[in-house]
């Protein structure tokens, strides 16, 4: 895909399905909230957390707030292709 | 593991190097970590492990984990660990801190563990302002054990040992560590932090990254609590326990920075490293011309035959019961091998009865304890009745008294019983009754060179005449073993 042909959000989170234990804490923290709760049950009979797909910042709360080492990984648009995307800065950041 | 690589994104968040990659747990439990759905202890570990990565601490830093639900901790981190003793981590801390200055010491504990169990640990550790860091996690209550009241418990706060809430008549007030410890002059920092919200959970990510850098500054005792959500025993869900942090818990423990000298601290000179040992002798004013100081005669114990040798002495207090063992054990000592003497004695001073547990050893040794001794000393009959039953097969009974008693005879062992307090009397002194004892020991045991004797004789016998008389003592002692296994 072309960076430049595509609206990016500014950020991305993923959940590690096998870490995550669905206790929802990054759902409530998240400021746009864009994430969900799945209804599949992973590996250990938890639901897990998902993202959306849209509208992530890259803020990271929902990385503090989760208890679980690895659960979540949160991405950033490189700053090269930040600047292809129209719009203002990162609001929330936290990091 | 989430490794999605996306061309135009960084990662900027992600699990901590200072987290091990996968667990040592059970087979099934790799990835996971112990704790249940929304534990604060898992929001607590990760900063902390934040903090290590951000200061490029991982090689040196040590986690010392406690009693309760984070007693585990050393599974996750990839950090040197030690797990202690209930309520004692800030004492492991303090002597790890001291004996290597140069790492980084993290003590790390529950509300249980720090305030009950462990409340003459913190309050010394602080009032000495050690340079390390504690983090201690409260949750006002004892989760692991399945909530019993901790002095931390809420007024009115339900728990199974206060099924009616907690009340101030019975069990006093919620303990607030920070203003207690804030009111000693030593720490240098001193917060308390919330994880009931972003905004607090921010402030606590940067609570524990300072409680760390300061040590790493040399600056002194840092401690941050924090108010952690126990939703399984709170029995509520996660994101209603992160509420009731920032709703309740945090009305009675105020959140705010309760110390901070950090400005003006200067880097705390690091403990001088311990003397060596050949220093200590001197240090101990133990002066005596005639001892040479003690070498270790590694050599000794390898080239000499297998010793492992277990004795129990008993008797009354006077008989010199605890004198006879240290004997045996510094004599061992000064012969190379491994020794241990453990004195255990009743609240009476005299007439009370005491005995000792003697180990002497070629190997390292595991336990002072001496459960099963080859070699039991009853000096009167209260000690052989009490301690009789517990000698090894084949192993011996010294017996001080004229008659065996026959209800205590076993037909597995072998015993030596002599008047010994009335033949010390006819050599010089009745309290030489024990060395006399001791020298039918050696004789049996067939351990210890007689230079060996002589010169723990030298170190813990201070008069010359009592030296004398026990020297004659031995001797006795080892000539009536013979005279007695002639006539056998
Ligand atoms: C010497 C000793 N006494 C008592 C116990 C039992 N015990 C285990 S955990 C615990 C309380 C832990 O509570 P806390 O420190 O608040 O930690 P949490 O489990 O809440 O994280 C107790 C009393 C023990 N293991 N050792
Ligand atoms: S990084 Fe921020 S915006 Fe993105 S999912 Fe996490 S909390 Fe929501
Ligand atoms: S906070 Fe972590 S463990 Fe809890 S639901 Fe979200 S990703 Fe899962
Ligand atoms: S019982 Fe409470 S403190 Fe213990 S792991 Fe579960 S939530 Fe955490």
């Amino acid at each position: 895909m072309d960076a430049t042909a595509v609206k990016h959000d500014r950020g991305k989170m993923c959940v590690d399905e096998n870490e995550c234990k669905g206790c929802g804490l990054c759902m409530e923290a998240c400021p746009p909230k864009v994430i969900a709760m799945s209804d599949h049950l992973n590996h250990y009979g938890y639901k897990t957390a998902e993202y959306c797909g849209e509208g992530c910042t890259g803020c990271g709360i929902c990385f503090m707030v989760c208890p679980e080492p690895g659960a979540i990984t949160v991405m950033r648009l490189k700053a090269k292709a930040a600047a292809a995307v129209s719009g203002s800065g990162l609001e929330g950041a936290n990091a | 593991m989430s490794s999605v690589i996306i061309p135009e994104y960084e990662v900027t968040h992600s699990r901590p190097n200072a987290f091990n990659k996968s667990y040592e747990r059970k087979g099934e439990l790799k990835h996971a970590t112990h704790y249940c759905p929304g534990c604060g202890h898992g929001n607590v570990h990760k900063m902390l492990a934040e903090a290590i990565d951000q200061l490029g601490i991982q090689d040196r830093t040590i986690l010392i984990s406690p009693v309760g639900c984070s007693v585990f901790a050393y599974y996750y981190f990839d950090v040197g660990n030690v797990q202690a003793a209930h309520g004692r981590a800030p004492a492991v801390a303090t002597a790890m801190k001291r004996s290597r200055p140069e790492s980084i010491l993290i003590s790390y504990q529950g509300d249980g563990d720090l305030t009950a169990i462990g409340a003459a640990e913190i309050l010394h550790a602080a009032n000495r302002g050690e340079n390390i860091t504690v983090i201690f996690v409260n949750n006002g209550i004892y989760s692991m054990t399945g909530g019993q009241v901790a002095p931390t418990t809420l007024v009115g706060q339900k728990s199974t040992t206060t099924p009616n809430g907690r009340s101030i008549e019975n069990e006093g007030y919620p303990m607030r560590v920070c203003e207690l410890l804030a009111t000693l002059e030593a720490p240098v920092y001193i917060e308390r932090v919330g994880l009931g919200d972003n905004k607090q959970i921010a402030q606590a990510t940067r609570a524990i990254k300072r409680a760390v850098e300061n040590q790493s500054k040399g600056l002194g005792f840092s401690l941050v609590e924090v108010l952690s959500p126990c939703p399984t025993i709170w029995k509520m869900s996660a994101v209603d326990a992160q509420h009731w942090v920032r709703g309740v818990m945090e009305k009675t423990y105020p959140l705010g920075v309760y110390c901070d000298k950090t400005k003006d601290a200067h880097p705390r000179t690091p403990h001088a490293p311990a003397p060596p040992l050949s220093e200590l002798r001197k240090i101990m004013g133990i002066t005596s011309e005639e001892i040479s100081a003690p070498e270790v005669k590694q050599e000794i114990a390898a080239d000499k035959k297998k010793v492992d040798l277990h004795v129990r002495v008993a008797g009354f207090g006077g008989q010199g019961v605890l004198l006879l063992g240290e004997i045996l054990a510094e004599a061992g000592l000064d012969a190379g091998m491994q020794v241990s003497w453990l004195p255990s004695y009743g609240p009476e001073m005299r007439s009370g009865t005491s005995n000792c547990h003697v180990r002497i050893s070629s190997e390292s040794i595991d336990s002072p304890l001496v459960a099963l001794p080859d070699v039991l000393i009853a000096m009167n009959e209260p000690s052989l009745r009490k301690f009789d039953a517990s000698v090894r097969p084949g192993g011996w009974v010294l017996y001080n008294g004229d008659t065996f008693p026959g209800d205590c005879e076993r037909k597995d062992v072998n015993v030596l019983a002599l008047p010994f307090t009335n033949i010390a009397l006819e050599i010089g002194d009745a309290r030489a009754a024990n060395m006399v004892m001791l020298g039918a020991l050696l004789e049996i045991a067939d351990a210890l060179p007689q230079a060996s004797i002589d010169a723990a004789l030298n170190r813990l016998v201070k008069s010359k005449k009592w030296i004398e008389l026990d020297e004659r003592a031995l001797q006795m002692g080892r000539e009536l073993y013979h005279e007695a296994c002639v006539g056998v």
